[in-house]
This record gives structure tokens, C-alpha cells and sequence, in this order.
């Protein structure tokens, strides 16, 4: 958008004029994205020459991959009209639960592991999701505003999660649940990448081709419209919080495999990271607008900034501080876009 | 003429986004002038006196007010300069009483604080100026939709208005409000105020009128005496006679009966032991007042409206599950008045708007799956049979102007089989050529033995569409008129309140 004003402030016409009114076709079809990816590569390739390589970049990929899964979770909860602020509870729960099932599992059988893994990320699945049940069942049941819902659930959540755990991390999982889940290959690329890599296939079949994904836009693009057409409009909105509560705890189990411990206080940032990659990939706060693809393209641009200000040594206080501000960037952005739409139209 | 006119528009232009909804209006109002201002629904009467009031400042084009350019950024600050609006909609608030509204934004002061004595004095003085029975204490939101009006009109006189604009005043007047209401116009008109006028009532341009302007489309087409023939005032406001808008109505069927209802009452009270039937085919008009309860009616039999008591039968069978999903899944459809509120997904394509009421059929794929394939092919055929212009029906909704955001709409009872269409103000706010061919949709869907259901508060739509035409009043079927006896006096004589003569 700055640029396409400066364009405006030269505006003589002929070339400028069409540059300009191509600049902001490009944005009203593509979002901000686009602009701020092209924007932070350049930034961040002239302060570091690590940045632009094939291993940094790698690198940005394996760490993106828990918000990446824990956003196409979060890009449902928009989708309808709402937002999951518990999504950071979620996995700090998920963390917690699945560690201590798994450390117990493997003390009782100790030459069973996968017997252990199993047991523990099914406890694990199990203790995210109840938190996605009650909030689908505040949200579609009893019509407590998903802002309320969710920041409650957070707190019972991360409640839960530090009493059973008094807040020391959990250890004591099987080995191999880390060296198979966290640092594993499966013909050369990273398993959780795998596994990130499977959820966006599902989540693109989901959300495009089933009548259950058609939902999601209509009750986000008219909740009254969508009743009168039928759609079980309840239904959709608890189905929404349980997948988000679902990718979330998967996204949950395979952090936990990283860092090899339970921890309660993992995923502190998820909603707001969560929130700022869909927005910023043009997934509306409104509802009914939004992207898988763009989703992916989002969490990776968040996690490209962070790994960009980490190599330009930016002190980490200060990246939570551009993080907030991208945020609030993007919503500015959405809001013009809307504006330049009407511009074009009119 | 020497003097300048009291307000006065010259070449008025106002756009929306994608539709311009003024185009270079000129209006002059003269001091003791009632202007009645006379168009179809979206003719542009609306955004004309937002204007003049102060509600939207106009894009080109400039307002005189007794010869001085004026550009009111706010209604107060029309309302200052002596210009008072009365809107359809009104602008209270609910949760105070009719005093507090009465002097809300201008409230009477001592020192700092509010003087509720002064405030309730000037408001009994208004009410027993305009004649109102009103309570200045009494709550807003426990007030009649009538007795509202009446508020709203008192907030308006408060500031001893030179223009007043009134937007359809009497539409939930009983008819001694009615009458009182227009006394008390010509009364100002003898003041000296000018009047601007809206209504769609012949009686009322005869009676209070000097100068009737007709809007279409945006554009003013004529100004000419409260005089000129009804007929040609509906020529002027259309650009086409009855014979080109209402394709010819089949003859009424004698099928089999569809639906029946019996004794039916809403939760709310809205309806009270309504009952009719309506058979393959036949076109039954819901006419009345808003809140009359005729939508409320239609609205049960989908579900939406929670039903206190009373029966539904469905070719002779009861049905026991009232819902939106349950009554599509047997064939019954309706479609919402207010398409932004409650019809259309405003961001999404219109394909997904068309077939979002088909997503349960196996037409679109098998199980839970969605063939995008199958979706398009359909959304195409729609596009075709409705004329969507432009036909493209990925484009999204809000990108369509109101008359193809209604044929979308509408495209949902072509989307599935529906045996039973219940059309609830279908043609608000859409063009003559689109109403045309909304017109010629029903026509040929009654043909091929669809019953509809057509609720409208637009009388000649009900006068030419409908086969039979139920009045609704307080919430009960009051007539029934069938075939011939089906005409204007007819009909609107039992909208209004009985009187003890």
C-alpha cells in the first residue's frame, strides 16, 4: 500500500497511472502477503547473508511447521466468524498430558516404546480435543462469544496443565518417541514436516471439496443465511473448535517430541502468532474469507521474520514487539484492501 | 418568482459502491410547499433525503437552503439549520423513555446536570401539540411500532423545523393517527414549512400534495402537479405500463392442497390462530402492514419463528419437526426479504450462494464430498435460467448489483426440487427490468406446480401476482379475497384499525 501511495503522489498519467492501478489489483486479489514476503526477504538478505541459503531456509521450514498446524486449526475458527484464543492451552496441555502418560506407560513397559507412544499421544489427542469440545459447546450451544469462551478455556486449560504437572517438565518418554517424531527422516525430509505436509493435504480436501468445508464459509459469511439454507449451523460451529482443538493437539504431540519434555508453558505466543499468520494471509476477521494455501504462506512468513531477526540478532524482547505490530499491520492492510476494492468498483 | 426556493438541489449525484444511486437530481421545495417525492423501492428516494437531512453528504451536485449553499455534515447540524427528518427507521433509543428521546443530543440543562423536569415538560407540550395520547415517561421499548412513529415524528418537531422531511409517515399509523398526522402537516404548511414528502398512497398526494417529483432509477424524471391522473404517475415512476412488468397469471389451479395450516400462533403472538391452505400452482398473496404478522406467518411454517400452537400438514400429513433443514428436505423453501441480513454470504461467489441451500442433495456429490465439477455445471445452468448479469458465478455476491443479488437469491429454489416457494418481499430494492423477470420466474414456476407463497408490502405485486390474497392484521388472517374481488380498495381497507364510527 505504500508504495501504490507514492505511486498516486507522482501519479502523472500514462505509465505511473498504470502501475498504480495495477499495484493495487495486485492487492486487492493477492493481499498483503505477497508484499510483505518480498519486503522481509529483501530486509533480511541485505542484513545476513545466512538467510538466503538452502539450510536457513530448511531450517525456517522445520520450525514453522507447529504454527503452521496449529494455524489451519486457527483458520477454521476464523472461518466461521471466530477465533480460538485457547489454541496456546491447548498444547500446553496436550504437552503435559501425553508426556506424563507416556513416561508412565514406558515405566510399566519398558520394552514396549511404541505400546508407550501410543497410549500417551492418544491421552495426549484426548486432552487437547476436550478442550475444542467445550469450547464448541459454549460457543454453538450456549452462545457464549468465542472471545469469552476461548480466553476461559485458556485459563482452565493452562490451569490444569500446571497442577498436574506443579510446573516442573514432564520427562521420561521413550527415546524413540523423540528421535522418530522430532528429529526423524523418512527419505530424507524431516517427519514432522511429513506429517505437516499430510494435515495441509487433509485440510485443502476438507475445506474445498467436502460439504462439511462449504459449511464453514456459509455460516462465516452469513450465519442467518446459512440457517435458512438448512445447515445445521450448531453443528458446524462445535465441529469447528474440535478440528481446531485437534490440529492444535497434534501440533501439541509433535513439539513435545522436539523438545523431548512435557512443558506447561510451551505455546504462550500461539494465539497471537496463530492469529497474526492468517490474517496476515487475507483470512477475514469478518468470517467467510480465507485460504488454506495462504495459511501455509502465512505461518511461514511469520516464522521467516523471527529466523530473519534472530540472524540480525535482534534481542528477543524487541521480536515480540514486531510481532504484535505485524499483526496490527495486517489488519490495517485487510481494512485498505477492503477500501481499494471499492475504489475499483466504483 | 424573486425569492429563492426554501431548499433547492441542483444536479444531486451520489454512488455506492457499484451503483449509482443519485444521478444529477434538481429538486426545488418552496416555503408552505408539500413536495411529495414518488418512485419505486431503490429509485433513490431514500438517498435523496438522507441528504437533504444530512445523514450522507452528496458526491457532485450542490443543497441550497433559502439560497445558501449548504453542506450539513451531521443530521444535528441540519437539524440546527432548520431541516428535520423523520425516517422509516427510527432513531431511538430503546432503552429510554419518550421524554429522554424527545430531547436526546439536546437535552435541557441545569448548570451541569440534566433538567429531567424541563425534558419531560417539552416533551408533554410536543405530544399535546401533535395531539399524541403518549406517556413522556413511559419506555420506548414497550411502545407500538405506531406509537414509535409518533415519537420519532415528536423528536422531529422539537426544533421548529423550516423543512420537514417525512418518509413514508402513516405507513403504522392507524387511520385517525393517520388523519391527525396529515392535519397537522398542512397546518405547517400554513406556517410557511416545507414539506417533503414521501408516501405511495394516492389518498395522501391528493390530499396534502401541491407538487409530486418522480424518481426512477436515480434520475428525476418529471416534477408535476399533485394533480396528474394515477395512471400516469405510475407510468412516469416505472417507464412502462402494467401490461409490461406483470407477465399474464395462469389460470388458478384446482391441484392437489400442499399446505395446510391450521390455527397457527407464534410464540412471540406475532401470528394468533392463523389458518389457510394453498394448493399445487396457485399464488397465494400475504398482504398487510409491517408487523401485521403476514412475513411472521410465512416464517413459522419454515421453522423460524417458534410456534406457540396450532398444525402444519404437508399433502395432508402432519409434520412434527418444524425446522429449516426438516421443511427443505420436503420440498419447502423461503427466501429472506433482506438479502444482506439474511439471504446472501455477501463475500462469497455466487455459485456457493446459490447452492447453499442444495448442499444436502446427491446432485453435488456422493456422501460427504462436494464435486466442484457437478457445483460449477449447476451454478452455470442457474446463471442462465435467472439472467445473472454479468453471468459469472464466481464472482463474488457483492460485486452484483441488487436486482442480480435477488435473482441469486431466488436461483436457491431452482437449486433443489421445492414443491412449496415462499417468497418473502421479493422484489425490495430491485430494478423494474429485474422485477420483471422475478415476475415472469414465478409466473413459470406456478405453472409447473410449485405453490407459492408471495409475502409483500408492495400492493401492486400482490394486486397482479397472486391468485388469492390473504390481509393480515394484529397477527390474524382478517380477508380472504379470491380472483376478481381482488383490488386495490379492497385489500387496503383491511389494513387499518376498525373505528367506532
Amino acid at each position: 500500500m505504500i508504495e501504490t501511495d507514492r505511486a498516486t503522489a507522482l501519479a502523472a498519467p500514462g505509465p505511473a497511472e498504470r502501475v498504480r492501478l495495477l499495484l493495487v489489483r495486485l492487492f486487492v486479489r493477492l493481499g498483503v502477503l505477497p508484499f510483505l514476503l518480498l519486503i522481509a526477504v529483501i530486509v533480511f538478505a541485505s542484513l545476513s547473508e545466512n538467510f538466503l541459503t538452502v539450510r536457513n531456509l530448511t531450517n525456517v521450514v522445520r520450525q514453522a511447521v507447529y504454527l503452521l498446524i496449529v494455524s489451519l486449526g486457527q483458520m477454521l475458527a476464523l472461518l466461521t466468524g471466530g477465533f480460538d484464543l485457547s489454541v496456546g492451552t491447548i498444547l500446553a496441555l496436550t504437552s503435559v498430558v501425553s508426556a506424563s502418560a507416556m513416561a508412565a506407560a514406558h515405566a510399566a513397559f519398558p520394552e514396549l516404546p511404541w505400546l508407550s507412544i501410543a497410549l500417551g499421544s492418544m491421552a495426549g489427542l484426548a486432552a487437547g480435543t476436550a478442550i475444542g469440545v467445550a469450547n464448541g459447546l459454549g460457543v454453538a450451544l450456549f452462545g457464549v462469544s468465542p472471545f469469552i469462551m476461548t480466553l476461559g478455556m485458556a485459563s482452565v486449560g493452562f490451569g490444569i496443565a500446571l497442577y498436574l504437572t506443579g510446573g516442573v517438565p514432564v520427562y521420561g518418554m521413550p527415546v524413540l518417541f523423540g528421535e522418530v517424531f522430532g528429529f526423524g527422516t523418512l527419505l530424507g525430509v524431516p517427519v514432522p514436516i511429513l506429517i505437516a505436509a499430510l494435515l495441509v493435504l487433509v485440510m485443502l480436501v476438507l475445506v474445498y471439496r467436502t460439504r462439511l468445508g462449504r459449511s464453514f464459509y456459509a455460516v462465516g459469511g452469513n450465519i442467518k443465511a446459512a440457517r435458512l439454507s438448512g445447515i445445521d449451523t450448531r453443528r458446524v460451529l462445535f465441529t469447528t473448535y474440535v478440528l481446531c482443538a485437534l490440529a492444535t493437539s497434534i501440533g501439541g504431540l509433535l513439539l513435545t517430541a522436539r523438545l523431548d519434555t512435557g512443558e506447561a508453558n510451551i505455546g504462550a505466543s500461539m494465539p497471537l502468532e496463530s492469529i497474526a499468520a492468517c490474517v496476515i494471509a487475507g483470512v477475514s476477521l469478518r468470517g467467510g474469507v480465507g485460504r488454506v494455501e495462504n495459511v501455509v504462506l502465512g505461518a511461514l512468513f511469520i516464522v521467516l521474520v523471527q529466523n530473519g531477526m534472530n540472524l540480525a540478532r535482534i534481542e528477543s524482547y524487541l521480536q515480540t514487539v514486531v510481532l504484535g505490530l505485524l499483526l496490527i499491520l495486517a489488519v490495517i492492510a485487510d481494512q485498505l484492501r477492503l477500501r481499494a476494492m471499492a475504489s475499483l468498483r466504483a | 418568482m424573486a425569492a429563492a426556493p426554501l431548499l433547492e438541489l441542483r444536479g444531486v449525484s451520489k454512488a455506492y459502491p457499484g451503483v449509482l444511486a443519485l444521478d444529477r437530481v434538481d429538486l426545488e421545495l418552496r416555503a408552505g410547499e408539500v413536495h411529495v417525492l414518488f418512485g419505486e423501492n431503490g429509485a433513490g428516494k431514500s438517498t435523496l433525503i438522507s441528504l437533504v437531512a444530512g445523514v450522507q453528504t452528496p458526491d457532485t451536485g450542490e443543497i441550497r437552503l433559502a439560497g445558501t449553499a449548504v453542506r450539513f455534515a451531521s443530521v444535528h447540524e441540519a437539524r440546527r439549520a432548520g431541516v428535520s427528518a423523520v425516517f422509516q427507521e427510527f432513531s431511538l433509543v430503546p432503552q429510554l423513555t419518550v421524554a429522554e428521546n424527545i430531547v436526546l443530543g439536546d437535552e435541557p440543562r441545569r448548570g451541569l446536570l440534566l433538567d429531567v423536569a424541563a425534558a419531560r415538560r417539552i416533551a408533554r407540550e410536543l405530544l399535546d401539540r401533535l395531539g399524541f395520547a403518549l406517556d413522556p415517561d413511559a419506555r420506548v421499548e414497550g411502545l407500538t411500532r405506531a406509537e414509535q412513529q409518533m415519537v420519532e415524528i415528536a423528536k422531529a418537531f422539537r426544533s421548529e423545523p423550516r423543512v420537514l422531511v417525512l418518509d413514508e409517515p402513516t405507513a403504522s399509523l392507524t387511520e385517525r393517527e393517520a388523519r391527525r398526522l396529515l392535519a397537522l402537516v398542512e397546518q405547517l404548511e400554513a406556517q410557511g414549512v416545507g414539506v417533503l414528502y414521501i408516501t405511495h398512497r394516492m389518498g395522501e398526494i391528493r390530499r396534502i400534495g401541491d407538487r409530486v417529483t418522480v424518481l426512477r432509477d436515480g434520475r428525476k424524471i418529471a416534477t408535476v402537479p399533485a394533480t396528474t391522473a394515477e395512471d400516469e404517475l405510475v407510468r412516469l415512476m416505472t417507464g412502462r405500463t402494467i401490461e409490461q412488468i406483470f407477465p399474464p397469471l395462469p389460470p388458478a389451479p384446482a391441484g392437489a392442497t400442499v399446505l395446510r395450516v391450521e390455527d397457527l400462533t407464534t410464540r412471540s403472538g406475532s401470528v394468533v390462530a392463523a389458518s389457510f391452505a394453498l394448493c399445487a400452482g396457485e399464488i397465494l398473496g400475504f398482504a398487510g402492514l409491517v408487523g401485521s404478522g403476514k412475513s411472521e406467518a410465512a416464517r413459522a411454517v419454515f421453522g423460524i419463528e417458534p410456534i406457540a400452537s396450532g398444525r402444519l400438514l404437508l399433502d395432508g400429513a402432519p409434520v412434527d419437526i418444524v425446522t429449516p433443514a426438516a421443511m427443505l428436505a420436503r420440498g419447502v423453501l423461503y427466501l429472506p426479504p433482506d438479502r444482506r441480513e439474511e439471504g446472501l454470504a455477501m463475500v462469497r461467489p455466487a455459485r456457493e450462494n446459490m447452492t447453499m441451500a442444495a448442499l444436502d442433495r446427491p446432485e453435488l456429490g456422493p456422501g460427504p464430498w462436494l464435486g466442484p465439477f457437478r457445483e460449477a455445471r449447476l451454478a452455470h445452468e442457474l446463471a442462465r435460467r435467472i439472467e445473472l448479469r454479468p453471468a459469472a458465478p464466481e464472482r463474488t455476491v457483492e460485486l452484483f448489483s441488487g436486482g442480480n443479488q435477488q435473482k441469486v437469491l431466488l436461483s436457491r429454489a431452482l437449486a433443489r426440487p421445492v414443491r412449496l416457494l415462499m417468497l418473502d418481499e421479493p422484489t425490495v430494492g430491485v430494478d423494474m427490468a429485474t422485477r420483471a423477470a422475478i415476475y415472469r420466474l414465478v409466473v413459470e414456476l406456478a405453472e409447473r406446480g410449485t405453490a407459492i407463497l408471495l409475502v409483500s408490502s408492495d400492493l401492486p405485486e400482490i394486486l397482479h401476482l397472486s391468485h388469492r390474497v390473504l390481509v393480515f392484521h394484529r397477527g390474524r388472517v382478517r380477508a380472504e379475497l379470491v380472483g376478481a374481488e381482488i383490488g386495490e380498495e379492497a385489500v387496503l381497507q383491511h389494513f387499518f384499525e376498525r373505528e367506532a364510527a
